[in-house]
């Protein structure tokens, strides 16, 4: 099989490293040479961070260059327009209907963009997630994150199951009910 | 068994692997997640220490005592860590000594883009450079035996990219944890001139059999595919290369990344018409190939900027382009790093920046403090290099001038290397105000413990600095513990600690905010009623307060309810919700 890249953005905080690890594990239990590239230090302090995963039969660079990017991820709808260069043709974003302002909109200097799901729609499919919203309605905003992952495994074709297992595997015991009820309102969300 | 693993969890693994009994290391980003895997291996006892020196000692010591030790740091660690490192080189080892150290090209969390490898050829120490989390694991276990069969500390050089990225790692068992005899060497361990002299002739022996080493050793690999064109490169370099080029080109491989292999890169060279060197940062393979009379393509073609990439490969290489790509219409905001709400330092800077202080500043997450909107901080060079930077600077401008500077440094970093600066300024009869921001954790890099916090890396119970008597002991006579929460005392303190004409030291006490047991009750939020829209509570930058509409609102995923907003809104218009 040919690389699959995948790009996990959002605001430092927001539990993407999580989402990567769950993902990491599915396709390294399906067999796939994996290589996942994580950000940490500094740039987590609320800024931008992304996060590279990449699986196939044989992966060289952890990283995903300018168009390279099958799949989009993204925790926050700017974010997701940072990294519109990275999709390829034809690729597609899963974004969180969520805005955080950055700190150049908060002192002023900039206005935060308002057109950003038209110039999405217009380069890529887009599935926009009211991940904060299904997120309480699991009953914990913590699972913003797992609601995305269910509207990623709806929009993919890695079989449910192995996502359900991922999930019993890494999350934690006490938050693992809110946490399935989670990736389920998110996985019909993404249908 | 296989499993999925960071470079720097695979380095511990290669360690457990290789009998390591002890690491000591000081936090840094992209070296720490090294120490902190270890720790749960129980036949390797680790530690944080003071600083790298402290730590490099330590692994030496242990060496010294015939158990494989291993120090861990980033590449301005190393430069922390030089002094024993460039001696201990004359010295050599009794168990396997190596000292690894994560570079940062792109600067992702270092204040430099300094290129460890110049370290090797200064301190004569032979060098391995892994290119992924397999490797990073086998070249750690080599790193020991080597370290042994030569009588050389050895260092491994990883990579932001290489520590911070997972790929599949083979586990094996542990073996060579035996502790060596240790015997009394005097002309091999005690480096005075009359031994040093001897010595250095036995390292310069070390390099002719390390480069003879560096001919045959499967850790420099060719790989011919009958191509053309020539690359030779090391690390990540490697992988870009590989996805960049993949078999249209010849690779020599250099995993051994000093001394690197005459002969070898002469043979390798001599089949390819045209030789290209792949390499981050400085042009050190590059240099070294061209001094052997052998053209190459070299950073003409590429940069001594920031990281690679496939994409600029293909093109330097190959003059191809890579996929086409969407292209921002018009600039979007960038998303800097920011202070976390609830961070203790984002009311200190308020206060600095409200009496219009020179801020001499520090490595931590506090150096944020220079960013919009607070903008506090002057300057910012190195560990504790805000203590003794001020020193200096008020004996050049003087008494006024010193009324209306700080140095802010955080517990850790203090510990590391502030204490000294503090101990020049009260010896060498300075007036300098010092605060320290002591947020009860080493926070930038994860959260570490240090010796300031009582516990171990274990989590263990242990004595704990006490700031407040350390600095009476260096001779400082004004000593203030103040939170920084308390807005108005702490500004109050501030004008009288920078009035004061002897040295004084404020301990601005407040836990980091992402620590577990720290609970604020409730979100704040603004009453439209009462709010004035004066907007002062946008002044302390707090990425939860933000202005939409027409008002002031505070986003409730963001806000950690911790209050500083509340104390700093003058008509008390911000208030916890029901």
């Amino acid at each position: 099989m040919s690389t699959k890249n995948i790009m996990i953005t959002g605001v430092g905080g927001q539990g993407t490293l999580l989402a990567v690890r769950i993902l990491a594990h599915i396709v390294q239990e399906m067999g796939y040479d994996v290589k996942v590239s994580e950000v940490h230090g500094m740039s987590q302090r609320g800024g931008s961070v992304v996060t590279y995963l990449k699986y196939g039969d044989k992966v060289y660079s952890p990283i995903i260059g300018l168009g390279e990017a099958d799949t989009i991820l993204s925790f926050e709808k700017l974010e997701a327009l940072r990294c519109l260069p990275y999709l390829r043709e034809g690729g597609e974003i899963i974004v969180n209907d969520q805005e955080i302002d950055p700190m150049p909109v908060i002192t002023g200097a900039m206005e935060y963009p308002s057109d950003i799901e038209n110039t999405l729609r217009a380069h890529a499919k887009v599935r926009l997630v009211k991940a904060l919203e299904l997120a309480n309605e699991a009953g914990n905003s913590r699972t913003a994150n797992v609601v995305l992952l269910g509207a990623m495994a709806a929009a993919g074709n890695i079989p449910k199951e192995n996502w359900i297992d991922a999930l019993k595997s890494t999350v934690p015991a006490k938050f693992l009910d809110v946490n399935l009820k989670a990736f389920e309102l998110g996985f019909a969300s993404g249908q | 068994m296989k499993k999925l693993m960071l470079g720097n969890e695979a380095v511990a693994r290669g360690a457990y692997e290789a009998g390591v009994r002890l690491i000591s290391s000081y936090p840094g980003t992209p070296s720490t997640e090294i120490t902190e895997s270890a720790v749960q291996y129980p036949e390797i006892y680790c530690e944080w220490a003071p600083n790298e020196k402290v730590a490099a000692e330590a692994a030496i010591g242990a060496s010294m005592a015939g158990g494989r030790a291993m120090s861990c740091c980033k590449h301005v660690g190393l430069n922390v860590m030089a002094d024993p490192v460039f001696t201990v080189s004359y010295i050599g080892v009794n168990g396997g000594l190596v000292f690894a150290v994560a570079d940062d090209p792109g600067m992702h969390s270092s204040q430099n883009e300094q290129d460890s490898r110049h370290y090797a050829e200064a301190a004569k120490i032979m060098m391995l450079e892994p290119s992924d989390s397999g490797e990073c694991k086998e070249f750690t276990r080599r790193a020991f035996e080597l370290s042994e069969q030569f009588d050389t500390p050895v260092f491994l050089r990883l990579s932001t990219r290489v520590s911070h990225s997972q790929s599949t790692v083979e586990l094996q068992e542990r073996s060579g944890d035996e502790i060596k005899e240790y015997t009394k060497n005097i002309p091999k361990n005690v480096m005075m001139p009359a031994m040093a002299i001897k010595r250095h002739v036995v390292v310069e022996e070390r390099m002719k059999a390390l480069s003879a080493f560096a001919e045959t050793t499967d850790l420099n690999v060719v790989e011919d595919h009958g191509a053309k064109i020539g690359v030779i490169t090391s690390g990540i370099s490697y992988m870009y290369a590989k996805e960049a080029l993949g078999d249209r080109v010849n690779y020599l491989k250099l995993g051994m990344a000093y001394p690197m292999p005459a002969e070898k890169i002469r043979d390798f060279a001599a089949k390819c018409e045209r030789v290209v060197v792949i390499e981050e940062l400085d042009p050190v393979i590059e240099t070294f190939v061209k001094a052997l009379g052998i053209p190459v393509t070299g950073k003409e073609a590429f940069t001594l900027l920031g990281e690679y990439t496939p994409a600029m490969i293909l093109k330097a290489v190959m003059n191809e382009d890579s996929a086409p790509h969407y292209v921002q219409e018009s600039p979007i905001p960038n998303r800097p790093p920011v202070l976390c709400p609830g961070c203790p330092h984002r009311a200190t800077f308020y206060v600095l920046k409200k009496l219009g202080l020179t801020v001499s500043g520090d490595i931590g997450c506090y150096t944020l403090g220079a960013a919009a909107p607070l903008q506090s901080v002057d300057s910012t060079i190195c560990m504790g290099a805000s203590v003794s930077a001020a020193h200096g600077m008020a004996k050049i401008r003087g008494k006024e001038f010193n009324k209306k500077l700080v140095s802010v440094i955080g517990d850790s970093t203090f510990i590391h290397s502030g204490i000294t600066g503090l101990i020049d300024i009260v010896y060498n009869k300075g007036a300098n105000t010092v605060i320290i921001l002591d947020n009860s954790i080493t926070g930038m890099t994860g959260h570490q413990d240090n010796p300031a916090t009582g516990k171990t890396i274990y989590g263990e119970e242990t004595k704990a600095v006490d700031l407040v008597l350390l600095a009476k002991a260096v001779g400082i006579e004004r000593v203030v513990v103040c939170d920084p929460f308390d807005v108005k005392r702490f500004e109050e303190v501030v004008r009288e600690e920078t009035e004061a004409d002897e040295p004084s030291v404020i301990i601005a006490q407040r836990p980091c905010a992402l620590l577990k047991y720290v609970k604020y009750e409730g979100r704040c939020k603004v009453n439209e009623e009462t709010c004035r829209k004066c907007k002062m509570c946008m002044r302390i930058g707090c990425p939860a307060i933000t202005w939409k509409d027409g008002a002031v609102k505070i986003d409730t995923s963001l806000c950690n309810g911790c209050g500083l907003c509340m104390n700093i809104c003058p008509f008390g218009a911000i208030e916890k919700e029901a």
